[in-house]
């Protein structure tokens, strides 16, 4: 789908206003899907099925589903302490789930090695941004780049003809990577010493030099003011654009409005609604979620 | 941006040597190189060369003793210094490697294969490297101080195994290890007992490779997966890194520099036993490390060699009526104190671990 280009936060605001308009045309938000049995959706990039996760007695995450279609920039919303971080987490294999599946193209993700699933191609940024402080910008994205590399300690010992290959293939990725998301400019400078959001933009390109199909970003406008927010969407879609299926957590409801095609929405750990942005808006338990406002009264 | 291009790469990260042409750097090593084969000759400069040497031991042997410790503060470099594994049992590494080509080489052994001294080097090899798998596999799964009470656990089994077990032969030890192969042009070997020179300069050629190779390893993907465990290992495993492949294999290569150690050793002493392989040979080289500049092959070779150059210079000068030599534990000690002190990144410290460590300042000490 095509967007027009968006530059300030009123025009997002009427991209927002807009989208509200187009009817839409599945079935209420709240409805569940059947869970066992389900046909296999052939978009279907990343499932996550029933999921569960217990830490002691507090049920982080509770019979959580949902499903990722390719192509598209799928928000994943709530107040604070809903779960979202920890789905990320059940994601990208820091915490296993205590029951349920996660597949992605069709693989189950559960049990998987975190580098296992950073090559088949998950990527993810952090709430906290967590570069490597030492090393340079453009050496953290080549450590994203080195996901797959061949060179074996071997021939990085004997400078084996691989290691000069991928080397060259991977600085040259890597500083492409670093124009796509902006900051050129400052590759040969050590991560630490860049600006707030030239680190957040870092990650990103970290993320993307692993070679995404779905890439993960965890509230990566945290901490923007609402210009960097503008050009942060805009950096988002153009990842789309390029083929990667992107799953948002966000806090802003602004930006999640206006970027995301479908948003499922957490509340102490449990999915309350799912569907587009304008569905998830109207929903009534999705405004009491945000605004506290008792289910029974709204 | 047309500033950008591949060379702009750590172009913050070095220094003074680090921004000459590639020309200068390489003959400045060159030089460097052929002034510490050299060393041996130090002693006839006029007026500094008589401060320099040692007088209680010969100076070639002083010599010699630098470059094993050199060589095991530069594989104990790649364990601590790359990986940023604490490891406090190295010696075992260098027992390792001595005890299999005593083994192997000494007519007292149980195998009675008397082999060659260098045909023992690659099986002593082979096997350190195998024993630094079966230490990492199980342990390195723990971090900081509790994989370093592992490793020291490690060198102490070692210890207890070569004294107590009979093959081993305990403090009987092996003698007659053969010494490095090679004839002078007048029919004598090059490497004898009376002259610990040509091992100096084996040692230091060993050395040279594997400068060579460290940097090589150092400066690819393999270095940067290292620094990545370092600064946060929990994200370098989320972009893909392979940590507990390459937390192995800085084991495995820190055994291998060991080995190396340990063989060049057993061949220059002629004879082992288990007293030699102490505990406090490990912390000695784990200071010269620290000292020197963790991270940082320079670092790692002035530390290496400060840590066998300062006991031996003591040796043989009294001072008021005592013998330094005795104090030389106490001296080495504070000197070290000392140095901590007023440099606490090491003596020539690798520009990231400094970094590393004022971030760290920062975080105990805000403002």
């Amino acid at each position: 789908m095509s967007e027009p280009h968006i530059e300030t936060p009123e025009q997002l605001d009427e991209a927002n206003a807009r989208r509200a308009d187009v009817p839409i045309p599945t079935g209420p938000a709240t409805e569940e899907e059947p869970r066992s049995g389900r046909p296999a959706d052939p978009d279907a990039l990343l499932e996550v099925d029933d999921v569960t996760l217990r830490f002691g007695g507090v049920v982080a995450l509770n019979s959580v589903s949902f499903t990722l279609r390719k192509g598209e920039i799928f928000g994943l919303i709530g107040p604070n302490g809903a779960g979202k971080t920890t789905c990320f987490n059940a994601i990208t294999g820091v915490y296993r789930p205590t029951s349920g599946g996660i597949r992605f193209q069709g693989e189950s993700l559960v049990g998987k090695k975190r580098h296992q699933i950073t090559t088949s191609g998950i990527a993810r940024t952090f709430q906290n941004v967590r570069l490597f402080p030492e090393m340079t910008a453009l050496e953290n994205v080549m450590v994203g780049a080195d996901a797959h590399h061949k060179t074996s300690v071997i021939s990085a010992l004997f400078r084996l003809p691989r290691h000069w290959r991928e080397e060259r293939t991977g600085r040259a990725r890597s500083l492409e990577l670093l124009r796509f998301v902006g900051i050129e400019h400052r590759a040969g400078e050590v991560s630490r010493n860049l600006a707030y959001g030239e680190q957040r933009r870092l990650e990103i390109a970290r993320a993307l030099a692993t070679n995404p199909t779905l890439l993960c970003l965890d509230e990566p406008a945290a901490g923007f003011n609402p210009a960097e927010k503008v050009d942060l969407l805009n950096l988002i879609k153009k990842i789309r654009d390029t083929g990667v299926t992107v799953l948002l957590i966000e806090h802003d409801m602004r930006l999640v409005m206006g970027v995301t095609d479908r948003i499922v929405v957490l509340e102490f750990g449990k999915k309350i609604a799912e569907g587009t942005p304008a569905e998830v808006r109207d929903n009534p338990a999705v405004i009491a979620a945000y605004l506290g406002v008792p289910t029974d009264a709204a | 941006m047309s500033t950008a291009n591949g060379k702009t790469n750590g172009r913050a990260m070095r220094g003074l040597f680090g921004r000459q042409p590639v020309a200068v750097r390489v003959l400045v090593m060159v030089l460097v190189a052929v002034a510490a084969y050299m060393l041996p000759y130090v002693g006839s400069i006029p007026l500094i060369g008589p401060q320099i040497i040692t007088q209680g031991i010969d100076w070639p042997s002083a010599l010699f003793n630098m470059s094993y410790y050199v060589l095991l503060a530069l594989g104990l470099n790649v364990v601590v210094g790359y990986a940023g594994l604490l490891d406090l049992g190295y010696v075992g590494f260098f027992a390792v490697g001595a005890y299999c080509t005593a083994l192997l080489t000494s007519p007292d052994s149980i195998l009675k294969t008397e082999w060659a001294w260098l045909y023992s080097i690659p099986i002593a090899l082979a096997i350190t490297m195998v024993a630094g798998v079966l230490l990492g596999w199980p342990t390195l799964r723990l971090r900081g101080d509790y994989l370093a009470i592992v490793t020291l656990g490690f060198a102490e089994i070692i210890r207890i195994v070569a004294t107590s077990t009979d093959i081993l032969r305990g403090e009987r030890g092996f003698s007659s290890i053969p010494h490095p192969p090679g004839e002078g042009t007048d029919g004598k070997p090059i490497f004898g007992v009376a002259d610990a020179t040509p091992y100096f300069w084996l040692g230091l050629t060993v050395i040279i490779l594997v400068i060579l190779g460290v940097r090589n390893l150092d400066r690819s993907r393999v270095g940067r997966s290292w620094l990545a465990i370092r600064e946060d290992e929990e994200a370098a495993e989320i972009m893909g890194v392979r940590t507990f492949k390459y937390k192995l294999w800085a084991f495995a290569i820190g055994a291998f520099i060991g080995a190396l150690g340990g063989t060049i050793w057993a061949g220059n002493q002629n004879f082992i036993n288990s007293a030699t392989f102490q505990l406090q040979f490990s912390i000695l080289v784990l200071a010269g490390v620290v000292m020197g500049g963790s991270g940082n092959i320079a670092g790692a070779i002035l530390g290496g060699a400060l840590i066998s150059y300062i006991p031996d210079r003591l040796r043989g000068i009294e001072a008021g009526g005592v013998d330094l030599y005795e104090y030389r534990f106490a001296i080495f000690g504070f000197a070290i104190i000392l140095i901590m002190v007023l440099r606490p990144q090491g003596l020539i410290p690798s520009r990231r671990r400094a970094m590393e460590l004022k971030d760290r300042e920062k975080e105990v000490a805000p403002q």
